[in-house]
């Protein structure tokens, strides 16, 4: 299917996580290349010049950025493998939907949560907390978001699965528990031990270097 | 394909978008206007989460967030195509459409609605998002290329809305004709597109809910007393009586 390379491979970014579990979910062959992203290469700046930012992926030389959208190009693209997007048009909006919820209403609220102080902190908890509430109504009952497998709204929940219980830990800012969010939890979980994502994550110590810094 | 209803609010762009997507597919709706300051228990119902307009309700099922409700409707029902086929042109419609609600519409609309310090900065950064889409549109008649598509459909704002918003409160040079002349010829070519042309909301109504809504801040202008000569200076119409009072 052409050459694929992935800018911001081997990193320790969310996001371009989600374009790797992506990737290897459809058995696609490519080519990760790391990005400084304090000494940005012409690469990045030529495929992405409007936001300079990783994961940007090259596909026969033509640059597509944006996890998520990425995402969504390597499940159009790549047919053959599991659909990562539900084929019915109503779960692929209600897909999108909630894939949106988490980026814009998860990932920032809680990363605010447990890296701000003060007032702002305070006002991040909150919002988290209200944000959470509605992902552990929608996974009740379900093994994963996408249903019997992971699917995009697993994979655009990556961060909240791995990323932030170690940010949590890391800042001791705990927000998703057992007893407030036992369905979530238990996602978190199967999420983590999965065979096909624990393969894919990025070392828990090496994060955890990186949060300490932070 | 049966029922199809639309919950929105007459003056909102993306209620208006959502609408013109389902009559270039020649869908019939039934459209139920939303008092925003009384939300319907219909609204409250079928969008728990944001509370917002629009929401598409096919078969009783809702979808919401505008661009989600433009995919659906590309997806369900033949006619004109509102996103292109080609995985990699679809791709960059969508990288445009989150783009510009993103990083345009919301310095656009903030700058409106602010002054002194913290409007320059707003514009400033309004002007960067727009370089890139100045950029993008040009040598094609419309984002979608011949056609409307997607893009052009999210960037409805600033074709329609923003031009009205800015020239009501005498916000000046954030997108001049000089500086961002491919896309103000692209709004011109949208605002005049047979399907477009027919379904904006008329400039008065839209002025009198200007009005209306924002008579707070407009009030809050008036008070603060560092805020109130530049705002007066700069947008006498917003504020008819002192129109009279100092010509």
């Amino acid at each position: 299917m052409g050459e694929v390379k992935l800018l911001g491979g081997l990193g320790f970014s969310p996001y371009v996580n989600r374009v790797e579990m992506a990737l290897k979910l459809k058995g696609v062959e490519y080519e990760p290349i790391a990005e400084d992203v304090k000494n940005k290469s012409p690469l990045l700046l030529q495929h992405n010049p409007v936001h300079k930012k990783v994961p940007v992926l090259i596909h026969n030389g033509k640059g597509i950025a944006e996890s998520l959208i990425i995402v969504e190009y390597i499940d159009q693209v790549w047919q053959e493998g599991p659909p990562i997007l539900p084929k019915d048009p109503y779960q692929r909006a209600m897909t999108r939907f909630w894939a949106k919820f988490i980026d814009e209403k998860c990932i920032i609220a809680t990363w605010k949560a447990c890296c701000s102080t003060g007032e702002e902190q305070e006002k991040s908890k909150e919002e988290s907390m209200e944000a959470l509430k509605f992902l552990e109504d929608e996974i009740k009952g379900k093994k994963f978001f996408g249903g019997e497998n992971i699917g995009f709204v697993d994979i655009a929940a990556n961060f909240i699965g791995y990323w932030l219980p170690i940010i949590s830990e890391v800042k001791g800012v705990q927000l998703i528990t057992e007893e407030k969010f036992p369905n979530l939890w238990r996602w978190m979980n199967d999420y983590c031990n999965d065979n096909f994502v624990k393969g894919i994550l990025p070392s828990k110590d090496a994060l955890v270097e990186r949060f300490k810094s932070k | 394909m049966a029922e199809v209803k639309v919950i929105g609010s007459w003056s909102s762009p993306y209620t208006r978008k959502v609408e013109m997507a389902l009559k270039m597919k020649g869908v019939e709706y039934d459209y139920i206007e939303e008092d925003l300051k009384n939300k319907s228990p219909l609204l409250l119902q079928h969008n728990p989460i944001h509370k917002k307009v629009p929401v598409l309700l096919h078969n009783g099922k809702p979808i919401v967030e505008s661009m989600v409700i433009l995919e659906y409707i590309d997806e369900v029902w033949e006619g004109p195509a509102i996103l292109p086929k080609d995985p990699y042109d679809r791709a960059m419609a969508r990288f445009w459409v989150k783009f510009i609600d993103d990083k345009c519409i919301p310095p656009m609309w903030k700058a409106c609605w602010s002054v002194g310090e913290e409007q320059e900065k707003l514009k400033e950064e309004a002007k960067q998002g727009l370089k890139f889409l100045e950029n993008e549109i040009k040598g094609k008649k419309l984002f979608g290329g011949d056609n409307i598509g997607i893009v052009d459909h999210a960037a409805n704002f600033i074709a329609y809305w923003f031009p009205i918003t800015a020239d009501f409160v005498g916000l000046q040079r954030l997108m001049t004709e000089e500086e961002f002349p491919n896309l103000y010829r692209w709004a011109d070519d949208y605002c005049s597109h047979t399907f477009v042309k027919e379904n904006l909301p008329d400039k008065d109504g839209y002025i009198a809910i200007l009005k209306s809504r924002y008579r707070s801040i407009i009030i809050w202008h008036y008070l603060s007393l560092i805020n109130y000569v530049t705002f007066l200076v700069r947008s006498p119409h917003a504020f008819p009586i002192y129109e009279y009072e100092f010509k």
